[in-house]
């Protein structure tokens, strides 16, 4: 890594940071904002008041996100959430329900990445053939349908009508643990219908960028100097039109991340997306906060490291150079 | 064949035989004969060259159509429910009883519910209530029976079951209800008009026939043991055979003298009556009850429930995608046009919105507008689009600026002492014209989804009784995936068709208005 570089590297990360204290920021002063609710009922709601009144909570908003900075600052404490997990700190609330969350995702990627590259490579190579429009076809409708429409129909065929696979996840407690064997059975359908989405995205890309590649002139010349069709396509084609896809990905599994909140809803994943909802229902100030936080600061590092990636994959592009 | 020309007698002609034409007119260069075409008409023609984005167009104006008339196809309006029809199959009464569309449901019943839903047909054929034994066969002919085929046996733990294809409409039967008296002299009134009959003899609850389950339940019209086998006129319990060989023995109320009843006083004014629901329904709303689409958990029609939920969703999107348009183009002229600091302040204001995940964007505004009863719904979701939707278009408006803004016809026209706004949307904004076009369409279908997703998730709340949207539609017919899937599956292809529909429509418009972006990704 060169100095201009680590010098870029630097200031997207300091910007980065800014943006997600102005993030925080916001979050904080229009959660704070709203009437304060206390739906509990009798000593439970006196205690309650009593520590929010020991929290600072009817001090002006202002002087509570200085308080909020300070305890982040000098003691890592994020919180405590009221109402979801009575009492409990907020980022191993948030910890606890990273791992069905991330472990979905991972699986979803690990599924879709190879079959929609896959297919889209084959689109690109029968290009204008019957197998192209077939693929193209169907990648335009598997793109289209939302992602819960697939998970209705898994639930109903598969999980309810054939009975193969259980129609939500199994709980922490019933599986025994997260890579368990019936976890991991429990979870195909929410991953299958993660998936069909990012499988019709890579198909389209990778056609995209195959076909370009190899209608491109360096093609012509590795045929001239006596490549098979083969050897050209595998060496030449394929490697540069790879070069674009590794930055789709880390994007796509933004997206993906997101678009698991309703996934999750659906098959009754405990994860950060059913946290988040909960968090707005019941309007747990700190976990909401923490919940929209983690979402904008996964945002924001991926799309550093997808700025990042072009950078390394392809040479030509020099990061921090004008 | 060709002619053979002698060259010498070409030359050898004389010159007066030579004549000049046109001595006294110009010639000019004619004008072209053929139409200009313009960059619209040009796009135009492309695009109706791309079958799947006709084919796509032609199901969005399908789904128009479908939103306009809907509400004159269904008889009902949004607002309109009825409890007891709740979870009703989709039906067309013209295809009643034929197994597609007809508004049935497969059942798995034993044989004791097999002859209580047998006996509502049974019951209703019973016209005079004078009948000692009612019959079987009776049953099969009544318009009113709840069963339409018998599908099969199978047995399972020692019991015999029996899938049976059932009118969800017809199935419900009987019910008791609590009317004035007034409302009684009135049925009796529509009965005489309509021929139709609404009110059925009274049941005798509490005498030794009675059972438990047959106290609330007005389809227990028969004579039965206390485990609500029924019995025979022998008072012998019966099983499926006996009982379609022998009938039912009506359980009717009669008073000392041995009269029918038609009601039981509850108190001074009000009356206990025995109805056959399917015509009180039409004597309350003069209408039978067919729900095209069927009809959702709480009872709405689904087919015009939808409609306006379809039409909720587009109105909001295109307003989100003409205003978001608007905003992004000149936010991104300005930001283009004069770079610099103005550029690098709104560059970060961006960076802030797009960096807050669009849920909490929507929640926040539900929370403080919506909540505290500023503005509706609707208007609540459209700011929270607003707010950050202008972005993608102001980016790329802004680098069509700066691609433009140094070309030399920008210099001449700003020396020949244009203005700024001038230069901006009469000189580089043009360029930038295509790009919008097209992603004024392919706003919609993002929005839709959003939409769908939000209201789905209950953070925006469309739910109210003359208000829904798709995605609050498929919230609410979540929990009855397994048993009534159709309240969920409806809104759930309509939302599919126009995802489908706008992609297509819009990814036809991108290659028709910027061929060199054809098949290419964004």
């Amino acid at each position: 890594m060169d100095k201009e570089m680590a010098k870029y590297v630097v200031k997207r990360i300091i910007l980065a940071l800014i943006t997600s204290f102005i993030i925080m920021f916001i979050n904080f002063v229009f959660i704070k904002m709203l009437e304060p609710e206390l739906p509990m009922m009798g000593a439970q709601a006196e205690t309650e008041k009593a520590r929010r009144i020991a929290l600072g909570y009817n001090k002006p908003i202002l002087v509570q996100f200085g308080i909020y900075i300070r305890n982040i600052v000098t003691r890592w404490d994020w919180g405590t959430s009221w109402k979801i997990d009575y009492l409990e700190p907020v980022d191993s609330l948030l910890f606890s329900r990273f791992k069905p969350t991330i472990l979905l995702n991972v699986y979803s990627t690990i599924l879709s990445v190879p079959i929609g590259i896959g297919l889209g490579i084959v689109a690109a190579l029968h290009k204008n053939k019957f197998t192209d429009h077939f693929i193209s076809t169907a990648v335009m409708i598997f793109i289209s349908v939302p992602s819960f429409v697939y998970a209705f129909l898994l639930q109903y065929t598969v999980g309810f009508r054939l009975g193969w696979l259980p129609i939500v996840v199994y709980s922490l407690h019933d599986a025994g643990g997260w890579t368990t064997k019936a976890m991991f059975i429990s979870m195909i359908m929410p991953t299958l219908a993660l998936s069909f989405n990012p499988i019709a995205y890579y198909a389209r890309f990778t056609r995209a960028e195959l076909v370009e590649s190899l209608t491109s002139d360096y093609m012509l010349l590795a045929r001239t100097k006596g490549l098979s069709k083969g050897q050209a396509t595998v060496r030449h084609a394929l490697k540069n039109a790879m070069v674009p896809i590794l930055p789709t990905i880390i994007a796509t599994f933004l997206s993906v991340l997101t678009g698991s909140i309703v996934i999750e809803r659906i098959f009754a994943v405990a994860g950060v997306g059913s946290l988040s909802i909960d968090a707005i229902r019941f309007r747990d100030y700190d976990v909401f906060v923490m919940t929209s936080m983690f979402y904008s600061v996964f945002g924001l590092t991926l799309s550093i490291l997808v700025d990042l990636s072009y950078g390394f994959l392809d040479p030509r592009i020099r990061m921090g150079v004008r | 064949m060709s002619r053979q020309i002698d060259y010498a007698d070409i030359q050898s002609i004389p010159d007066e035989k030579f004549k000049l034409v046109q001595t006294d007119v110009k010639i000019f260069d004619a004008a072209p004969k053929t139409r200009p075409v313009g960059y619209f008409e040009d796009a135009l023609r492309r695009f109706v060259k791309n079958k799947a984005s006709v084919a796509g167009a032609i199901v969005i104006l399908i789904i128009l159509l479908f939103v306009i008339l809907a509400p004159f196809i269904t008889p009902y309006k949004v607002s309109d429910f009825d409890q007891v029809y709740a979870k009703s199959r989709p039906k067309i009464k013209a295809l009643e009883r034929s197994g597609f569309w007809d508004g049935s449901k497969k059942m798995h019943y034993n044989e004791r519910y097999l002859m209580y839903m047998y006996a509502i047909g049974m019951g209703a054929s019973d016209t005079t209530g004078d009948s000692k034994v009612i019959s079987f066969e009776a049953g099969q002919d009544n318009p009113y029976r709840a069963i339409n085929k018998i599908n099969g046996e199978t047995m399972s733990g020692g019991q015999n079951y029996w899938n049976v294809t059932v009118d969800s409409y017809y199935a419900l039967g009987f019910r008791y209800l609590t009317i004035t008296e007034a409302r009684f002299n009135a049925i009796r009134e529509f009965e005489e008009q309509s021929g139709l009959q609404v009110l059925y003899p009274m049941v005798d609850r509490e005498g030794k026939f009675g059972s438990e389950a047959g106290m609330k339940d007005a389809n227990y019209w028969y004579r039965q043991a206390p485990n609500g086998a029924p019995l025979s006129k022998k008072g012998k319990p019966m099983g499926l055979e006996e009982m379609q060989k022998e009938g039912l023995v009506p359980n009717y109320l009669h008073d000392d003298k041995g009269e029918l009843q038609y009601f039981v006083p509850r108190d001074k004014t009000m009356r206990d009556v025995r109805v056959l629901y399917y015509n009180y329904y039409q004597f309350m709303n003069g209408k039978e009850p067919v729900f095209y689409f069927g009809s959702d958990s709480q009872g709405f029609d689904i087919m015009a429930r939808m409609a306006q939920g379809t039409r909720l969703s587009l109105l909001l999107a295109v307003a989100v995608s003409i205003i978001n348009l608007t905003l992004g183009a000149i936010i991104g002229a300005v930001e283009g046009y004069y770079g610099g600091a103005i550029d690098l302040i709104i560059e970060r204001i961006i960076d802030i919105l797009s960096g807050m995940p669009f849920y909490v964007v929507a929640t926040l505004f539900q929370l403080h507008l919506v909540q505290t009863g500023k503005v509706s719904t609707f208007v609540g979701l459209l700011f929270a689009f607003i707010l950050t939707g202008w972005i993608g278009t102001a980016y790329r408006v802004r680098t069509q600026f700066y691609r433009f803004k140094k070309e030399e016809y920008i210099l001449s026209a700003r020396t020949l002492g244009a203005s700024d706004a001038r230069l901006m949307f009469k000189h580089i904004f043009p360029n930038a014209i295509g790009t919008i076009i097209t992603s004024s369409v392919l706003v919609i279908p993002a929005t839709i989804l959003s939409e769908s997703t939000l209201s789905y998730l209950g953070i925006v709340n469309f739910q109210g009784q003359a208000m829904t949207s798709l995605g609050t539609m498929m919230q609410l017919g979540q929990a009855y995936l397994s048993t009534d899937p159709h309240i969920l599956f409806f809104p759930a292809i309509i939302i599919s068709l126009l995802m489908i529909s706008f992609n297509l429509f819009g990814n036809g418009l991108r290659d028709a208005f910027n061929p060199s972006l054809r098949g290419a990704d964004e």
